[in-house]
């Protein structure tokens, strides 16, 4: 937004994102603190689970062939066709194509990582070191877009969403199952063998699929 | 309202509901599991594993 309708409305469109997601973190993470730890371990689980089996599902499918790779460069083309088109409509002496659409990507894809960092906080008992975790990870994105300045078609993409996905099974699995009143053996120990059976079952699934693909071809 | 609505069904359930819903019950199957068995925990990962198959087998036809 901000290369092809401006910085002025794009910057403002992800300020006031970024200030609304403020308002729903402060509102919400005190919220999170007065409710029993197994009850939001149940339903911290149950999301995450669901969650990561979402960004599992596309990842597996993209690695196996039996959906596309997201083209970055070509999605970048594209975005920036449709942006140099839209209709030009003030308010406020701001463009407006450009704030919304900078609020609305902003405010949709902060809310998911709000999400995370608080249910992360809040079962571990610390949502300021989880913020500050996730404070780090912004700084790092944004030292990554203004270095890269352009598509990001030299990030690993599905990678990325595949380790994502593996994590929040991982964790989901873990919180939901204690939370459903299992005592795990060993405690928090197990947990890094959660992860291992998450990966070793997934990437079992990637070739699997990949068989299968060449086999009906 | 509608609008809300299907916002929220969108981003918690995204594009496979059969996977929200397998969650659902293997939670609930392990929260009755685990009051007898203590080997409960089991349950979950194995169910995780069975959910993402049963979704991907649906794409992959």
């Amino acid at each position: 937004m901000g290369v092809t309708r401006g910085w002025r409305s794009a910057l403002a469109g992800t300020v006031a994102a970024s200030l609304a997601l403020a308002a729903i973190v402060a509102a919400l993470g005190p919220a999170l603190t007065v409710i029993p730890i197994e009850v939001l371990r149940l339903v911290v689980g149950a999301l995450l689970l669901v969650f990561g089996l979402q960004w599992l599902r596309k990842a597996i499918l993209r690695a196996s062939g039996w959906r596309a790779l997201r083209d970055e460069d070509s999605v970048f083309e594209r975005e920036t066709a449709a942006a140099r088109t839209a209709d030009s409509e003030e308010h406020a002496g701001l463009d407006w194509y450009g704030f919304t659409v900078s609020f609305k990507g902003v405010l949709l894809e902060g809310l998911e990582v709000a999400f995370i960092v608080l249910t992360f906080g809040s079962t571990q008992g610390s949502i300021p070191l989880a913020i500050v975790g996730a404070a780090a990870a912004v700084v790092l994105v944004v030292i990554a877009g203004i270095v890269v300045r352009g598509p990001l078609s030299r990030v690993p993409e599905n990678t990325l969403a595949f380790a994502v996905g593996v994590m929040l099974t991982t964790f989901g699995t873990f919180w939901g199952a204690e939370g459903a009143g299992v005592d795990w053996p060993g405690g928090d120990a197990s947990l890094p063998v959660v992860l291992g059976f998450v990966v070793l079952v997934s990437l079992g699934y990637v070739t699997a699929l990949r068989r299968r693909r060449v086999a009906l071809a | 309202m509608k609008r809300f609505a299907l916002f929220w069904w969108d981003f918690v359930v995204g594009d496979d509901w059969r996977v929200a819903v397998g969650i659902a019950i293997a939670l609930g199957l392990t929260a009755v599991l685990a009051t007898t068995w203590a080997t409960a925990w089991i349950v979950l990962p194995l169910a995780v594993a069975a959910v993402l198959w049963m979704s991907l087998r649906r794409v992959a036809r």
